[in-house]
């Protein structure tokens, strides 16, 4: 754009720059697909590969895991997201479609179950959790505690973190009507803060003096034991490629992002555990 | 027009100074007639953008509600029109057979438009009568544009108050099991009407005049009888207006109600139990429009809510012209 002022030379210039970023275009442009939950590391990935490669585009569309996988089967996405694996009908599929998908385990995602620092309550069954959250249980007294009403706080139904929580906890069990719903961490973080007799969920980034941490089946969150996939709210999330991608490419460096430093920083920054354990 | 007439209304001569001709050259000529035109033209196009702007938000969000209701049969729209109106059972991102009762949300937005009334109007309908009658002008000058910024307040800040202050003081203070609940709502909501209705419904107190003022007092009226008995009915289609005006910002006000709710989708029971978390129609909008799927029954029943709220303040809008309308009548004393 600084160089329209001089004149001929500069339009030249442009539109030698122009057909070279058209060429790099084409060359660099990834198209990726899938899950909410990963959808904001890919996101954040993007960004920063825009920097570090500027002539590369890459797309991020945020569809859910199975619109992801069924778009890189009809090979209308270089990378998928999915916060599962693959179902056997989507392998076979893609097999069929001549796309042998390669998984790559970008990080791993933990949500943490908390309760306002005065309750005595040390640690819950998943199960307990989810007739809470279900309705079943209404009283703090009933699982231990003291006799104090249960206020129960969720994420947003939008939210990967919900996702998550309503995949390996509540195993797609109806929520009770009453539940609150918040549309961010920290203010789940506040709000749990807050309420005394209040439960909630939230990544492990947000844990802190502030709430109380349970233990879920006797295991304690934390960077090792969700990398290492023992506490029992944790699961890896995927990024799915057609085959391994060639050394080199995009997508190579965009599928092994998560072993940089940079990639390991922004995984946490997201609330999600990276995989290296230390 | 003869000149000796002129002369005759014109003894100063100014008009015999004004030697410009009074016909104009044919450039002239034209360039008046496109500028006039030119004008009017671009004029009528910035009043035709609004009006197509409105008209075209009404047609997006219609289709895109329409085909959560027609799909099939004209009965299985019917039914589907019904379970959207009368079910309360809202669980539409279940991935087999989904519930899209939005009774509760309805109810929902309903229990903190008039809770917030109820506290907002007999406040701010006094405060108006106490700045259009009673302060003295020095003070009605420094409250009038510090009540006007309490409008000026982005309302995210007010949820945070909502959230971070209002909720722990009601659980410590008032017992409340959950701080993020319709009362909580409708407080800040009455917070945020409040400008609207003082500023509006002392303009109308304030267009009464002097004259009607003076005419009661002329007749043995005291003060107080001639506020309650004379002004304020003669200014009631303004303080309706005002009210009307007051309870749109709170309908469709969404950032307060999607932090300060609670956002339960259930109706509280027993009715009046105001301690309990609600959910509105904006706060289910804003919540779970940024990650359904685009073309799903999901995102097309978000936007039947949306046409019902566009209904409601529609309704209101006509009702609130028809009122102001009225004040005008009256200004002109008709």
């Amino acid at each position: 754009m600084k160089n329209c002022r001089t004149g001929r030379g500069a339009i030249l210039v442009g539109i030698a720059v122009l057909l070279i970023a058209a060429g790099a275009n084409a060359a660099d442009k990834l198209q990726i697909d899938g899950s909410t939950t990963v959808g904001p590391i890919a996101d954040a990935f993007a960004e920063a590969f825009k920097s570090l490669h500027p002539t590369c585009s890459i797309t991020v569309s945020k569809t859910g895991s199975g619109d992801g996988v069924a778009s890189l089967i009809d090979s209308r996405c270089s990378i998928a997201m999915a916060s599962r694996f693959m179902k056997e009908a989507e392998f076979k599929n893609a097999v069929n479609n001549g796309v042998l998908p390669v998984a790559h385990v970008v990080a791993m995602d933990g949500v943490c179950v908390v309760l306002h620092p005065s309750n005595p309550v040390q640690a819950l069954t998943t199960d307990q959790v989810r007739d809470i959250y279900a309705g079943k249980i209404t009283n703090w007294n009933q699982v231990g505690g003291v006799n104090r009403p249960i206020v129960i706080i969720s994420r947003d139904t939008s939210s990967g973190t919900y996702e998550s929580f309503n995949e390996l906890v509540m195993r797609k069990e109806k929520m009770a009507a009453g539940v609150e719903y918040v549309n961010s961490n920290p203010q789940a973080h506040a709000r749990v803060r807050s309420t005394e007799g209040a439960i909630g969920y939230v990544g492990l980034g947000f844990l802190d003096r502030y709430v109380k941490t349970v233990k879920l089946n006797g295991v304690a969150p934390s960077r090792s034991t969700i990398a290492r996939g023992i506490f029992p709210v944790s699961r890896p999330l995927f990024l799915f490629t057609n085959g391994y991608p060639t050394l080199g490419s995009m997508t190579h460096a965009f599928v092994t992002f998560h072993l940089t430093e940079q990639g390991q920083e922004i995984i946490e920054s997201k609330g999600f555990v990276p995989r290296t354990e230390y | 027009m003869t000149n000796s007439q002129t002369i005759q209304l014109d003894p100063t001569g100014a008009a015999a100074r004004f030697t410009r001709p009074l016909r104009l050259s044919a450039a002239e000529d034209l360039r008046g007639y496109i500028g006039s035109h030119l004008g009017r033209a671009f004029l009528f196009m910035t009043t035709f953008l609004s009006v197509v702007a409105v008209l075209l938000i009404f047609a997006f969000v219609v289709y895109e509600a329409l085909p959560f209701f027609f799909k099939g049969s004209w009965a299985d729209a019917f039914a589907r029109v019904k379970e959207f109106l009368t079910a309360n059972n809202w669980y539409p991102q279940r991935e087999h057979d989904p519930y899209y009762g939005a009774l509760a949300i309805i109810t929902g937005s309903l229990y903190v438009t008039v809770c917030s009334l109820l506290l907002a109007v007999p406040i701010g309908v006094l405060a108006a009568v106490f700045l259009s009658d009673i302060a003295p002008f020095q003070l009605r000058q420094i409250c009038k544009p510090l009540i006007e910024i309490l409008a000026a307040i982005p309302s995210v800040a007010y949820g945070v108050f909502a959230v971070m202050v209002v909720a722990p003081w009601m659980q410590r203070r008032l017992g409340f099991n959950t701080g993020a609940n319709a009362l909580n709502a409708s407080l800040i909501l009455a917070v945020m009407a409040l400008p609207t209705i003082i500023s509006v419904a002392e303009d109308a107190l304030s267009a009464i005049g002097r004259k009607t003022r003076e005419a009661s007092y002329a007749l043995g009226a005291t003060r107080a009888e001639t506020i309650v008995k004379v002004v304020i009915p003669a200014a009631h289609s303004g303080i309706v207006a005002a009210v009307i005006l007051g309870m749109m910002r709170a309908i469709g006000e969404t950032m307060v109600v999607w932090m300060a709710s609670g956002n339960a989708s259930r109706i509280p029971s027993p009715w009046w139990d105001l301690s309990q978390s609600i959910r509105t129609m904006t706060a289910t909008i804003a919540g779970e429009l940024g990650e359904v799927p685009k073309g799903s029954d999901h995102y097309y029943v978000l936007f039947a809510i949306g046409i019902l709220l566009l209904a409601f303040t529609f309704t209101l809008n006509l009702f609130s012209e028809y009122f102001m309308a009225k004040v005008k009548r009256q200004a002109r004393g008709g």
